[in-house]
């Protein structure tokens, strides 16, 4: 294994309020890298604030900690690479990938000609996965998978210690899925936290090595099989899946 | 060949003409980011708050009252835009309460002993009425901001298209989104003067809806915006003093007409 400078996140204790409301009570979690860790649970079980917590957009209680290979805790503060739903941007948006690409992954003022260089660099970090045929499309007009798979391309660039993925693959047609999967497994080789949130349980079991289910408290934890055996997960998913 | 260009012989046109070439660049600049994010009634309700901002300068008996404008509009854009984000109320609902509040405040306390005549100036504006020491304070506008488009603009994109991947790469999400706001501010009560409280927002954001029906990529709307700006301001100044019709008003009816003609060949 090459050595990712963190190695595993750990989340002890966290509480979410809003006002006198608890939205997520005492959950903690260790992920590791290169393992892909999916948080599940029915609509409003507190998964989106959980990430924004993690993600430090929300005040919280207890810690997030990232420690190295060694076990030591690191004060440097992680790389995280973000995958949100979906992008405020309508169909009439003027703003290309590669647009997107450089206002978020560079210093150069996107407004301006690309200068060939960085234009060059940009192809090849979207060829690694597949997608430099999508550098010159307009954002507004990819697809649903398109979509998703621009915007983990670019959460990666440059390596994260830690990906985040939000609902990566709702919207998502039956194509896009597998390329996305394909993209997913290629980057669980290069060392850095996985962590999703998903509706799709037929995806989560497909793809993640742990799943966490969450509903404001953690309801059960471990492998996928063990999770979707369990009495909790059961009573979450009555219809087995359809949240 | 010479009626062409009778209008040279003016000061004023000539001053004018330069006041369009420096307003036009600025106004669409800004424009871009106020059409793609969505705000353009946000920077309607700004234009209107210029009205309390001239009341209250005149109340408290502040001879330069332009400068009390745009303190008072500054304070007027940080607030709408906390509850822009505040996600708990209709936001076009309170930008509506905040423009009608920044008009009727207005001209209460501007007609109290029957003055407002006196600042109808204030909504229509003239640019034929620039002078030549006011020409440097639109410049050093257009400067700053050039340099803060330069610096900034990627983080204001990252806003725009994702607060929460701006927030993950590092951008300071609301110092970023408040500056926007400020310059804003402060630009639109500068130009009001000129092109007043009615119209101002017509030229903010017309070059850049314009330019957005045939851009395809972020240049060639920065750059289409500029060129129809820029195009929109010097016919419109001439067409105006050909026509004996007002400036400003005739910007616009091109910026317009610009519009319409690129919506109607936009690519589907």
């Amino acid at each position: 294994m090459s050595g990712c400078g963190l190695h595993c996140l750990k989340m002890e204790h966290i509480t979410v309020r809003a006002g006198a409301e608890t939205l997520v009570e005492d959950v903690s979690l260790h992920a590791h890298c290169g393992e892909i860790t999916a948080v599940i649970g029915r609509n409003g079980a507190g998964k989106s604030t959980l990430f924004k917590a993690i993600l430090d957009q929300l005040p919280h209680e207890g810690t997030v900690s990232f420690s190295g290979h060694d076990g030591v805790p690191t004060h440097r503060k992680p790389r995280i690479g973000y995958v949100p739903q979906s992008l405020n941007i309508d169909s009439g948006s003027p703003a290309t990938v590669l647009d997107l690409a450089v206002s978020l992954t560079s210093r150069w003022p996107a407004f301006l000609p690309v200068p060939r260089r960085l234009r060059e660099e940009m192809r090849a970090h979207f060829a690694q996965f597949a997608a430099d045929g999508l550098l010159d499309r307009p954002v507004g007009r990819l697809s649903g998978g398109e979509l998703q798979r621009v915007l983990l391309v670019l959460a990666v660039r440059p390596q994260p210690d830690m990906l985040v993925l939000d609902e990566p693959v709702s919207g998502v047609d039956e194509a896009g899925l597998e390329r996305f999967y394909q993209l997913l497994e290629q980057l669980r080789k290069q060392d850095m936290v996985i962590l999703l949130i998903s509706h799709d349980l037929p995806f989560v079991q497909r793809c993640a090595d742990r799943v966490l289910l969450l509903d404001k408290r953690v309801l059960a934890t471990g492998t996928p099989k063990e999770v979707f055996a369990s009495p909790a997960f059961r009573r979450a998913f009555p219809l087995g899946g359809e949240s | 060949m010479a009626a062409w260009f009778s209008w040279w012989e003016y000061e004023f046109m000539r001053t004018a003409l330069w006041a369009l070439l420096l307003l036009v660049p600025l106004l669409s600049l800004l424009g871009t980011l106020v059409v793609n994010n969505g705000m353009s009634f946000f920077s309607d309700a700004l234009g209107h708050s210029a009205l309390t901002g001239v009341a209250i300068g005149v109340v408290l008996g502040v001879s330069r009252y332009h400068w009390v404008m745009v303190v008072f509009a500054v304070v007027f854009a940080l607030l709408m835009n906390r509850i822009r984000h505040s996600g708990t109320t209709s936001v076009d609902t309170v930008i509506g309460v905040f423009s009608a509040v920044g008009v009727a405040l207005g001209l209460v306390l501007l007609s109290r002993k029957g003055e407002f005549a006196a600042y109808q100036s204030l909504l229509i504006g003239d640019v034929l009425s620039i002078t030549r020491k006011e020409l440097w304070v639109l410049g050093a506008a257009l400067a700053v901001t050039v340099v803060f488009w330069l610096l900034f603009f990627n983080g204001f994109h990252a806003i725009s298209v994702s607060p929460a991947v701006a927030h993950s790469r590092g951008f300071s999400v609301v110092w970023l989104d408040n500056l926007f706001v400020v310059l804003l501010a402060v630009v639109v009560m500068l130009a009001i003067r000129w092109v007043g409280l009615l119209l101002i927002n017509a030229m903010l954001i017309l070059p850049a809806a314009a330019a957005r029906n045939a851009a395809r990529s972020l240049r060639s709307y920065h750059a289409l915006s500029l060129v129809f700006g820029l195009f929109a301001g010097v016919l419109g100044l001439l067409l105006s003093y050909y026509n004996a019709v007002a400036t400003g008003p005739t910007v616009i009816l091109v910026l317009a007409a610009l519009f319409f003609g690129t919506f109607a060949m936009r690519k589907k």
